[in-house]
């Protein structure tokens, strides 16, 4: 007998069916079923933000977030955001030259692309606040609040 | 210079004809230009020009990388100098990581090892790198001229292109790279003063090449690495070093489904499952009897900071010195005034955002083995797994990915992180991607030591410091992370000691000496290194005798600084930046400023801090950092100013928030919410300059991690009269200090 269940959700636009322990986080999922492994792997417990993807349509930690209650849903990725890796973020990314490591960053431009979703133009005041549970270790805090800003007028 | 003998100029078959390769070179890790997009079924031949370069006869130019990636961007940079020489076109340079072999990669500043650390990529790589491309544009004018049948002395380059001006002929390099003849050697080329070289590439921002992969998420890091019939592992390390594992009941563990197997190893047990999270859930089942014969039993950060404040005082307790000039005891004895202050620091965790982790492929017959993984040292990464599984090093093959964070945690010479993969894929017989939890990355954690460190000055009448005695006690790093160079190096522990030394500050008789107990931790480089505590502590006491001799610590400063111009250069100018003037009119707003400065390895580095304090809960909040640096030739200068960005939000954290705190001999913090590390919202404003000069380039990488402590504690003793002597400055130590007009926190 087997306590693995089968849970189908819609990933980047591609219906998917995953088999898994129902408690195994989203994250890893993604990661190592789905392959799609530009979603990281922080703390596990939502403090860190490296794993933010969108859950139908709105950030989220897929560290803390159970397959089981996936069904049925919808997950964009970094993968997914944009087909040619080149939405307005990305570009505003690479032009504020925002990635020391990296590891953190897609966590950080997912969640920043929530933060676009909602506000076409926020203050610095608002971007600091909605950035504030991702963690960069590198400290490119600066330059992803310049990226954020360039986006939100070039985007 | 470049020693021909070890260093030769070309691999591949010797003499004459040497190695043409079909089809492009597989393996590339980052493209400056078009590179990629090459018509597919273009089947362009190779030359390898010598060790680090390969031409294309398409004109692709790939340069090898010696030194790890882990967000410094030595990747962009060690090849754009080798580009600058040979005058390539950027925009068709590949860049591939460098094979591990020492012979030909090693950093000549690493002792010729392949050891990413103490920001020594660009400073030991650079003459190097400008003489491989030298040469390779020597080869290719060379060839160019016999072709032409001109003398090469009539040639010229531009980038990507041999030219002959009085005829209007020219040739690609590309074209070259079709019928070129590589000799066995080529000559020393001697290059043009950095006083007077015009750069072309070195000194302006090409954009590192690993950015744009990053910012797609692509699966860059060892991490990300996916093997067919991989499986995974986890493992229960002892949690002190040493303990060794009594007992296992693994019942629990292996009722999990998912779970193929659990493995008994020397320092813990690992967990093999056909998920993460299957063995991350088995390794939480297991139940464990550790061995109660470590050191680090029954050690706790309190009874270190007694032991070795003990020591620290205890006069007849002599360390091994690390720096002397001088007789500084008979100078503090003649001083006409003395000073004596004691600062301290507690563990520190490097927090990479990238936890500890590897793939290791290790064959049916268990004689050779494929490793992936994040590190900074391939040399001892290979050597490490060869040894674990004692087989030869050459039957270990690496896969150098990008590192999601080093910080010096990554160079240690046991990688233990890259053994478990490779003792879980031997007992596997496939695959087997380990994974560090988070806690298993915080408790299994390496740290910057425990420290007190005690100083004396000396001065004499005119209130000049003539006499300096700094007396470090720390954990050992240097024989735990690296024991090879710690049996070459008779006791001087340079990870613990590094920073004491003060080569621009005019101080004729110094000591500076270091007692290193062995308490069972685990420790490590971490950022900075010992620079980072040994900083805070001579940088506040300068500024203690500063304030009590009434003089003002800029002035101070330059007045000690007085024979090293690029010193006082950045000092004034940071001075200057911050307004130093509009200090008395600031600190009546509930604000005020501090300064530090660093000669650290070269570069000269000075940060001033604003800072103000909320009194009630004795948290700081810093608004702004200015910072100035002269590192010589800036190679990427926005890169320079992203890794002093970098190396300053790291300093905060370590300045105000990050503790590690030992019981037992056991790590209490488990996770982000009881390691605190700086978010966006306690970002100060950052105002940086940098200042280049035509020096050999220094480092660039954490040379600010150093002053962010000292300047924020001397901007509060200015704002409070509260001197912190202890990192991290947190709320209930500001609050003790407050109330005691101190800084001592027992």
């Amino acid at each position: 007998m087997s306590d693995k269940i089968s849970v189908t959700l819609t990933v980047n636009g591609q219906p998917s069916t995953v088999r898994a322990l129902p408690d195994t986080p989203l994250l890893w999922v993604l990661r190592e079923e789905l392959k799609l492994t530009g979603t990281r792997f922080g703390c596990g417990v939502g403090q860190c933000g490296a794993c933010t993807v969108h859950i139908d349509g709105q950030p989220n930690h897929a560290c803390l977030n159970a397959i089981s209650s996936m069904q049925g849903r919808t997950v964009t990725t970094i993968e997914g955001l944009a087909p040619a890796g080149d939405h307005p973020l990305q570009r505003a990314w690479i032009a504020e030259q925002v990635p020391q490591c990296g590891y953190c960053q897609s966590g950080q431009i997912m969640r920043a692309a929530g933060l676009l979703n909602e506000k076409r133009r926020p203050s610095r005041e608002e971007i600091v606040h909605y950035m504030q549970p991702n963690l960069c270790r590198c400290g490119t805090y600066a330059r992803i609040v310049r990226a954020i800003e360039r986006a939100s007028k070039e985007g | 210079m470049v020693d021909h003998g070890r260093r030769q100029f070309m691999t591949g078959a010797a003499g004459l004809t040497f190695g043409i390769a079909t089809g492009t070179i597989a393996g590339s890790i980052g493209t400056a230009g078009d590179v990629a997009a090459q018509p597919a079924g273009a089947q362009p031949r190779s030359r390898t020009m010598n060790p680090w370069v390969t031409l294309s006869t398409d004109g692709t130019v790939t340069i090898m990388s010696a030194a790890s990636e882990m967000g410094q961007g030595s990747l962009t940079s060690l090849p754009l100098v080798l580009a600058e020489e040979m005058d390539a076109d950027w925009s068709r340079v590949r860049i591939v990581h460098a094979p591990p072999n020492d012979a030909i990669y090693g950093n000549p500043r690493m002792g010729n090892v392949m050891y990413t650390a103490g920001s020594l990529a660009v400073t030991g790589y650079f003459t190097m790198m400008r003489q491989f491309g030298a040469q390779v544009r020597w080869v290719l004018v060379d060839n160019a001229a016999r072709r032409l049948g001109v003398p090469a002395a009539e040639l010229s380059t531009q980038p990507g292109r041999v030219l002959h001006l009085a005829s209007g002929r020219s040739l690609s390099f590309g074209e070259i790279a079709v019928f070129a003849e590589v000799p066995a050697k080529a000559p020393e080329i001697a290059l043009e003063p950095l006083d007077t070289v015009r750069f072309r590439l070195v000194g302006r921002d090409v954009g590192r090449i690993d950015v744009p992969g990053k910012v797609r998420g692509a699966p860059v890091y060892s991490i990300d690495v996916q093997q067919p019939g991989m499986v995974y592992g986890a493992i229960l390390r002892e949690p002190v070093e040493g303990a060794s594992v009594v007992s296992v009941d693994d019942r629990a563990a292996r009722a999990i489904e998912g779970v193929i197997d659990v493995v008994r190893l020397k320092y813990g047990v690992g967990v093999i499952a056909d998920a993460p999270w299957a063995a991350f859930k088995a390794k939480q089942a297991l139940k464990v009897q550790w061995g109660r014969q470590a050191t680090g039993w029954g050690f706790s950060t309190e009874k270190g900071f007694e032991a070795f404040a003990a020591i620290a005082r205890d006069d007849s307790r002599q360390g091994i010195a690390w720096e002397s000039q001088g007789n500084v005891r008979k100078a503090l004895q003649s001083a006409s005034s003395r000073f004596e202050r004691e600062y301290r620091a507690d563990y520190a965790y490097h927090a990479q955002m990238e936890p500890l982790n590897s793939v290791a492929s290790v064959s049916p017959d268990g004689t050779a083995c494929e490793i992936w993984c994040g590190t900074q040292s391939q040399t001892f990464a290979v050597a490490a797994v060869a040894d674990a599984l004692g087989i030869a090093r050459e039957r270990v093959k690496l896969n150098d990915m990008m590192v999601g964070g080093g910080f010096g945690r990554r160079g240690n010479r046991d990688t233990e992180f890259i053994v478990d993969s490779a003792l879980l894929s031997r007992a596997a017989k496939r695959p087997v991607k380990v994974t560090w939890t988070r806690e298993d990355d915080v408790k299994n954690g390496r740290f910057r030591p425990l420290y007190v460190n005690r100083l004396s000055a000396g001065l004499d009448a005119g209130g000049r410091i003539v006499a300096w005695h700094h007396k470090v006690v720390s954990d050992r790093v240097l024989p735990f992370a690296d024991p090879v160079r710690a049996k070459a190096s008779k006791g001087r522990d340079n990870i613990a000691m590094r920073g004491t030394e003060i080569p621009s500050y005019d101080i004729p008789d110094r000591l500076a000496e270091g007692i290193h107990p062995d308490t069972g931790i685990r420790t490590a480089p971490l950022r900075a290194i010992g620079v980072g505590q040994n900083c805070f502590a001579n940088e506040c006491f300068i500024d203690e005798i500063a304030a009590e001799r009434g003089v003002d610590p800029v002035d101070y400063r330059l007045a000690l600084l007085a024979r090293t111009p690029r010193a006082q250069a950045v000092v004034r100018e940071a001075a200057r930046m911050a307004g130093w003037e509009r200090r008395a009119a600031l600190e009546k707003q509930g604000r005020a400023l501090g300064v530090a400065y660093i000669d650290y390895t070269g570069s000269h580095v000075a940060a001033i801090a604003e800072v103000s304090v909320d009194r009630p809960s004795g948290e700081v909040k810093v608004h702004r950092i200015w910072c100035t640096i002269d590192c010589g030739v800036a190679v990427q200068p926005d890169n320079v100013v992203a890794q002093t960005e970098s190396s300053i939000v790291y300093g905060l954290g370590l300045a105000l928030t990050e503790q590690i705190l030992v019981a037992d001999g056991q790590v209490q913090q488990s996770n982000f919410y009881d390691y605190r590390v700086p978010r966006m919202s306690d970002m100060p404003e950052m105002i940086i300059k940098v200042m280049p000069t035509p020096n050999h380039p220094t480092g660039a990488g954490q040379m600010a991690t150093p002053l962010v402590a000292p300047a924020i504690a001397n901007a509060l003793a200015r704002l409070t009269g509260a001197r912190l002597r202890q990192q991290p400055m947190l709320p209930a130590r500001v609050r003790t200090a407050l109330a005691e007009g101190t800084g001592r926190v027992a």
